[in-house]
């Protein structure tokens, strides 16, 4: 057993944070959350030039995967720098045309996907949500409704989310791509997929939130000493690493499991989910909390990291639905 | 990355359990925190070191198996998913050997742990005192040398099954002159002491359930010889830390028994649960998460270990995650038991083999001792987060 990143993977992770750094994606939040998706975009053929959607596309289709413990990696870089896009989506539609079987079909998209020219989205209706995210920004649209999967002509207008960098609106109409009995199967794998990296990204996104406290409550001072002095500030943030902590384990095991095709590998991730969920909100409501009324301000980048961490927590399996199927026999 | 056993590592799994599987005793043991549970577990630690079995982490000359972590690892876990008893010597296992390791000479390494392995010498750890628990550097009893050896003074308490216990170790200050009260730390010895010794006086207490196996220590020139300290006299505070994070970290509490216990819990839960009563589910669900978390927290912190790592300051990350989680884990079960739950383990009716509610009980004990989780928390954010030291 070596239940560690290799010194790949670990360089990989590097030079993600390090491209993100140095993009600063804050602004490319703020543009993509006022409608302007051209830095987003321009984002995306980066990461695509890192090889971020490769990972998710099999080598026959010009991809490098499915990489599922690399995929983590990278989507763990992109939740700490809160990159906006149908990211997640991108990835489970790139899964589900994966399973699909249907190899034209395949052969259009995917080398499209790996080469970073298409952002698409997914949205599947037997699940519990009506919405496909960022459709307006997306080149295509995949909805998938029992064993059929059709590309969509349109969608209805953008609900606002917690995340306002978040777009989700209902995909409409379209014409049906395929029509088989593997579509089911297949989007059980997607919603899998998709899971497992939202759960990555969620515990990139806590670690920004606790990193950023922590060096706040090391510099701002009250009644004369430095509020990381406080036992009980100091507390809540032990709580906050506690949290990250063990989460990333259940994330990366998760992913090993994928990789593998365990069985068990759909109860891992869900698990994974609800978990790393669960401490990117703790993380979020404790940065807030140590931030005073500065993490209250929208002005401030922090409050990008802290509404994108509620809005994960319900996207690709509620806590509820995750946790039922950790003891699904 | 991968979580793959090897063939070897399988094997040992598979030796561990084919013996457990003949030895653990069909009905539970009484429990250790009385006179009666105590002899009977003293006797499972003699089965349990007649084939090598109590220690497997230790060389083969001190009677263990020369495991790896990841064996020893795999052999907690067996041990507990067979059901088996609670270790009565997991003070001087998992506390005074590892000090030993660190520190002891040949002669006490050869005199001292054979003994242990065999159940033969039980240890308890006599390191609190009434006025120094969280803070303790304060401690007040005494080592003043005397004619080949010291002569301890002073009171311990909280010393779990020292009522029972042969032998115990713990920390003295040395020369009275040296306490400076700035320098807490300073000038403290290591010692062991048998608790049958001339001028011992062991009044046992009871604890929360009232079982009588914790005790306090009373000392009146207890006569230790100069084998029986522990390091260099003067430095038993550096001696001692390194037994902390044993005791904190991966050996008091590996993961095997969470995992166990969780499984125990998904059983009473499918047993008959109200299906209905979700927020019940989710708590089971939880319990079952948190496990696993911790177990695969253990696996990558044993994956650094074997790759040259050292355990450091993150095992006061386990403390408090294994801590909350056996409360949790309890909590959950006796509210599955309903009416039941109530029951002491000593109640004919007692469900469950009893487990849960002696489990809960000692569960509770989990934040406050092996260093409360004030100050585990107070360590993770100094040493782990970079904070501050603030006023303790
Ligand atoms: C079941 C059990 C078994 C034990 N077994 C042993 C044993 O075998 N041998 C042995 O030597 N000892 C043993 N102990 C004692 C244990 O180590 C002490 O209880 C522990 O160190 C805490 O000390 P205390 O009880 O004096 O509490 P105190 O130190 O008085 O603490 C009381 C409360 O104040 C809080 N507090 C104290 N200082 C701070 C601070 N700086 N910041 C924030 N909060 C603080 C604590 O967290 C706690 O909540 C055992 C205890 C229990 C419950």
């Amino acid at each position: 057993m070596r239940f560690l990143l290799d010194d790949e993977q670990q360089a990989f992770a590097r030079s993600l944070d390090g491209m993100l750094e140095a993009a600063g994606t804050p602004a490319v939040v703020r543009a993509w959350a006022a409608g302007d998706t051209a830095p987003g975009r321009a984002l995306w053929s980066r990461l695509a030039e890192a090889g971020v959607f490769a990972l998710a596309v099999p080598e026959q289709h010009d991809g490098l995967g499915p990489l599922p413990v690399e995929l983590g990696v990278a989507f763990t870089e992109m939740g700490r720098h809160a990159v906006p896009g149908p990211l997640v989506e991108t990835v489970a539609v790139a899964a589900f045309l994966d399973r699909l079987g249907d190899d034209a079909v395949a052969a259009v998209w995917l080398p499209a996907i790996a080469s970073g020219k298409t952002a698409a989205s997914l949205c599947l209706l037997s699940d519990d949500s009506p919405y496909a995210l960022d459709a307006h920004a997306a080149d295509a649209v995949f909805v998938v409704e029992g064993d059929a999967v059709r590309l969509a002509a349109a969608s209805g207008p953008v609900q606002p989310s917690a995340d306002p960098a978040r777009r989700p609106a209902r995909p409409l109409g379209g014409t049906v791509l395929a029509r088989r009995p593997e579509v089911a199967a297949a989007a059980g794998h997607a919603a899998d997929v998709a899971a497992l990296v939202t759960a990555a990204q969620a515990l990139g996104l806590g670690r920004t939130l606790l990193a950023r406290t922590v060096e706040h409550a090391r510099r701002r001072t009250q009644f004369g000493v430095v509020i990381g002095s406080f036992q009980t500030v100091k507390h809540r943030l032990a709580d906050a690493l506690i949290a990250l902590e063990f989460a990333q384990p259940l994330v990366r095991a998760a992913a090993v499991a994928l990789a593998a095709h365990d069985p068990a590998a759909g109860r891992e991730i869900a698990a994974a989910k609800v978990t790393a969920c669960e401490a990117a909100c703790a993380a979020a409501r404790t940065a807030l909390q140590i931030h005073g009324a500065l993490g209250y301000t929208a002005e401030f980048d922090l409050s990008l990291w802290i509404r994108k961490a509620r809005a994960l927590r319900s996207a690709w399996g509620t806590p509820a639905a995750c946790r039922a199927r950790v003891l699904a026999p | 990355m991968d979580l793959d056993f090897t063939a070897e590592e399988e094997a040992f799994r598979a030796e561990a359990r084919a013996w457990l599987a003949t030895r653990v005793p069909a009905a539970p043991l009484p429990s250790l925190e009385t006179a009666e549970g105590f002899s009977a577990h003293r006797a499972w630690e003699r089965t349990l070191s007649a084939d090598r079995w109590s220690v497997v982490s230790w060389p083969e000359e001190y009677g263990g198996r020369g495991a790896s972590i990841l064996e020893w690892l795999i052999f907690e876990e067996e041990y507990y998913a067979a059901g088996a008893p609670g270790r009565v010597s997991q003070n001087g296992i998992n506390l005074l050997a590892p000090t030993l390791f660190e520190h002891g000479t040949d002669e006490q390494l050869a005199r001292i742990l054979p003994p242990m392995a065999s159940g033969d010498v039980i240890w308890a750890q006599a390191w609190s005192e009434p006025e120094a628990g969280s803070d303790l550097a304060s401690l007040r009893s005494t080592a003043v040398r005397t004619d080949g050896g010291w002569l301890l003074s002073g009171q311990k308490t909280w010393s779990s099954r020292a009522a029972f216990a042969d032998r115990a170790f713990g920390l003295f200050r040395g020369d009275q002159g040296d306490t400076k009260a700035a320098e807490p730390h300073h000038g403290l010895t290591y010692l062991m002491f048998p608790l049958d010794a001339h001028g011992v006086t062991v009044r046992p207490i009871g604890r929360l359930d009232g079982k009588p196996a914790f005790a306090e220590l009373f000392l009146d020139d207890v006569f230790v010889p100069d084998q029986d300290v522990i390091g260099e006299p003067g430095q038993g505070w550096r001696v001692a830390m390194s037994t902390t994070g044993n005791e904190r970290g991966l050996t008091l509490r590996s993961p095997g028994r969470f995992t166990a216990a969780a499984d125990r819990l998904v059983a009473l839960w499918r047993s008959g649960a109200d299906p209905g009563d979700t927020a019940l589910r989710d708590r089971v669900a939880d319990a079952v998460i948190g496990a696993r978390a911790y177990q695969l927290f253990t696996y990558a912190g044993a994956s650094r270990i074997a790759a040259g790592g050292a355990v450091g300051a993150e095992t006061s990350l386990n403390k408090v995650f294994w801590s909350e989680l056996d409360i949790a884990l309890h909590e959950t079960a006796l509210d599955l038991l309903g009416p039941y739950g109530e029951l002491s383990d000593t109640a004919g009716e007692a469900p469950a083999r009893g487990s849960w509610a002696e489990g809960y009980t000692f569960s509770l004990a989990g934040p406050i001792y092996a260093g409360t989780n004030e100050i585990q928390r107070d360590i993770i954010a100094e040493r782990l987060l970079g904070l501050p030291k603030g006023r303790r």
